[in-house]
C-alpha cells in the first residue's frame, strides 16, 4: 500500500502543518513540541498508548482544540469552520450511537448536509451521490435498512463513505480499528487505499493498535506526548522508542495481510 | 332488543354532553395540539438523552408561575421566560469546560423551585390555582389559553421542521456534525428554548410536575416499535395523542386530575411498545 511516488513527496501539497505545538489540560501537557507534515495523497498512522494525546492531536488539526503554543495549519490557514468542510472526519465509534434510527441511506447523506445548506431537504441529487458511494462501498444494496442492524465493520465503512460524501482532501480517523473484526479491518483498509488512489485523498489515523498501522500507512510516529517519527514503517520502533512510548512490557507483533506467521483461526495458534 | 342498546345510548349521551361542555372542547382541542409539539419534541430527548434537562426545565417553569401570581400577571408569560432562561443556563453551564449538565440540572431545578416557594409567600393572592398549575387541570384551559398554544406550539414545529435534518445530525453524531460545520452551539440553545416553550405551553392541562413525562414517553415507547425515524415521529405523534386524549376522557368520568390521568396511560402505553419491542428483537 505505499504510495508509489514516494520520492517526489517533498514537491506534494503540504495539508497539515503542525509547528511547535504544545497543549496543556489543567496544568498537564498532553502534546508537547509537536512537528508533523502530512502531505496529499499519503496515509499517515500514529500510533501511542490510551492518554497519549492522540485524539487531542487529532483535534488540534481540526482547529477544535487550540494548542497553548507553536502554530498549525490546515490546507496553508489556521483550520477554521471553512477548512473543516475539507476534512471526512470519524471519531471513535459509540456504542451508544449505535442503536440510532436512521437508514444506511440517511448517514451517508449527512455527509452531504453541509452542501445542502440550512432550511433545504436533500433533493434527488443528493441521494444520487449518496448512493453512488454506496455502491463504491459494495454497500448500495442495504442502503434501506437500518444502520443500527449491520456488523461493526459494516457500520464503519458507511462512516467512510459519509466522510467522502463532501468530497473532502483529508480523512481524520480516530481509532478506526474499534468495534471491527480482523477479516473487516483488511477490506476496510483497501477501502481507504483505493480512496487514495483513486482520489488522491490523504489520510491521517490514530490508533493503539501498532499492527494496523504499520501495514496500512506510509508514514508513521508514536505519540505518548512527544511525536517521534519512523522514516519507514517495516523499521519501525527502535526499542528506545518504544519502551518510551508504550513503557517496558510491550511485545510487538507486526501483523499484516500476508503475515506468516499468524493465522485467522485460533485453533491454529501454538 | 332495546334494552340491549340503551347502555350503548347511554354512553353515546353522556360523550355528546362531554363534547358540548365548552371546557371539554378547550382541553380537547388544547391536548391535540399539544401532542403533536410533545411527539416531536420527545423525539429529540429520547434521541439526545436529554430526559433529565425536560425535568429540570418543567420544574423550573414552578418558579416563574409563582412569580406572574406575585406581580399579578400573566403565569404563562412569566413561566416563559423563567423556563426559557433556565433551559439555556443548564446548557450553557453543563457545556464541558464548566460542569456537568445533570450538575447544573441539579442546581438550577430546586432554585426555580425555591424561588417559586418564596414568591407565593410573598403573594397576598391566593386565587391562582397552584395543584392546577401542579398536576393539570382539566377545567382551566381558557380560549386565550388555546390561542397561546397554538402560537407557541406552531412556532416550535415549524422551526424545528426548518432546522430538522440538522437537529438530526447533531443527536446522531455531535463530533462529526460540528466538523461538518454545523452550527451546533446554537443548535443547543435553540433546542432548549424550544423545550422550554412546549413545557409552559403544557402546564395547564398536564401540569408542571407531569408534563415531563410527555417529554420522554412517546419518543421513547415509539422508539421500541420502529427503526426509522420517520415512523419514530409518526408513532411518538400517535401515542401522544391516544394518551392526551384518552387521559381526558378518564379525568372527565373518574374526576381525577387530567395530567395524573394522561401520564398514566401514557406511562401503560410505553410498557406495552416496550414488550412488543422484546418481542420482536
Amino acid at each position: 500500500m505505499k504510495d508509489p511516488s514516494g520520492e517526489t513527496e517533498n514537491k506534494k501539497e503540504l495539508l497539515v502543518d503542525l509547528h511547535d505545538v504544545w497543549v496543556a489540560y489543567d496544568g498537564k501537557w498532553v502534546l508537547k513540541s509537536v512537528y508533523l507534515n502530512c502531505y496529499a495523497g499519503e496515509i499517515f498512522g500514529i500510533v501511542g498508548p490510551n492518554g497519549g494525546g492522540k485524539t487531542t492531536l487529532l483535534n488540534v488539526i481540526l482547529g477544535l482544540v487550540h494548542p497553548q503554543k507553536g502554530a498549525v495549519q490546515l490546507f496553508g490557514t489556521q483550520p477554521n469552520k471553512q477548512s473543516r468542510l475539507e476534512v471526512g472526519y470519524l471519531p471513535q465509534i459509540s456504542h451508544a450511537d449505535r442503536s440510532f434510527p436512521v437508514t444506511v441511506l440517511d448517514v451517508v447523506l449527512m455527509g452531504l448536509y453541509s452542501r445542502i445548506g440550512l432550511f433545504h431537504r436533500p433533493d434527488r441529487n443528493s441521494k444520487k451521490i449518496a448512493m453512488d458511494l454506496l455502491s463504491q462501498i459494495n454497500m448500495a444494496d442495504h442502503a434501506k435498512r437500518p444502520f443500527a442492524v449491520l456488523s461493526g465493520g459494516q457500520q464503519q465503512r458507511v462512516n467512510i463513505a459519509r466522510a467522502m460524501a463532501s468530497k473532502p482532501k483529508l480523512l481524520v480517523l480516530d481509532e478506526p480499528s474499534t468495534g471491527v473484526d480482523s477479516v473487516a479491518q483488511e477490506d476496510f483498509y483497501e477501502l481507504l487505499a483505493k480512496f487514495r488512489n483513486e482520489q488522491g485523498i490523504s489520510v491521517i489515523m490514530v490508533s493503539h493498535d501498532i499492527g494496523v498501522i504499520t501495514s496500512h500507512a506510509d508514514r508513521v510516529a508514536c505519540l505518548n506526548v512527544q511525536l517521534h517519527y519512523h522514516d519507514e514503517p517495516d523499521s519501525c520502533f527502535s526499542p528506545a522508542i518504544t519502551r518510551e512510548v508504550f513503557g517496558e512490557d510491550l511485545k510487538v507483533i507486526v501483523h499484516d495481510s500476508k503475515c506468516a506467521t499468524c493465522y485467522r483461526s485460533h485453533q491454529n495458534h501454538d | 332488543m332495546i334494552q340491549n342498546v340503551q347502555p350503548v345510548i347511554a354512553v353515546i349521551k353522556t360523550m355528546i354532553d362531554m363534547f358540548s361542555l365548552q371546557f371539554m372542547q378547550n382541553a380537547f382541542l388544547a391536548g391535540m395540539m399539544l401532542s403533536f409539539v410533545l411527539a416531536v419534541v420527545s423525539f429529540f430527548v429520547v434521541l439526545r438523552r436529554l430526559s433529565f434537562i425536560g425535568v429540570g426545565v418543567a420544574h423550573s417553569a414552578f418558579g416563574g408561575v409563582a412569580l406572574g401570581a406575585l406581580l399579578g400577571i400573566s403565569p404563562t408569560l412569566t413561566g416563559i421566560g423563567f423556563a426559557v432562561v433556565v433551559s439555556n443556563a443548564i446548557g450553557y453551564i453543563g457545556k464541558e469546560d464548566h460542569l456537568s449538565t445533570d450538575t447544573a440540572i441539579g442546581i438550577f431545578f430546586p432554585l426555580a423551585m425555591a424561588l417559586g416557594v418564596i414568591f407565593i409567600g410573598m403573594s397576598d393572592q391566593y386565587n391562582v390555582d397552584l395543584f392546577g398549575y401542579l398536576f393539570g387541570n382539566i377545567l382551566a384551559i381558557t380560549r386565550q389559553d388555546l390561542i397561546v398554544i397554538a402560537v407557541f406550539g406552531g412556532l416550535v414545529l415549524l422551526s424545528t421542521m426548518l432546522f430538522f435534518k440538522e437537529l438530526l445530525f447533531v443527536a446522531y453524531d455531535r463530533e462529526v456534525a460540528l466538523v461538518s460545520g454545523m452550527p451546533v452551539a446554537f443548535l443547543d440553545h435553540f433546542f432548549l428554548t424550544i423545550l422550554a416553550l412546549s413545557v409552559v405551553i403544557s402546564m395547564k392541562i398536564i401540569g408542571i410536575i407531569l408534563v415531563s413525562a410527555l417529554l420522554v414517553i412517546p419518543g421513547a415507547a415509539a422508539s421500541q416499535i420502529t427503526r426509522r425515524y420517520d415512523s419514530m415521529i409518526v408513532f411518538s405523534i400517535l401515542i401522544a395523542l391516544i394518551s392526551t386524549i384518552g387521559g381526558l376522557v378518564i379525568s372527565y368520568y373518574a374526576d381525577l386530575p387530567s395530567g395524573a390521568a394522561i401520564v398514566t396511560l401514557a406511562s401503560f402505553i410505553f410498557f406495552a411498545a416496550f414488550a412488543v419491542g422484546q418481542i420482536r428483537r
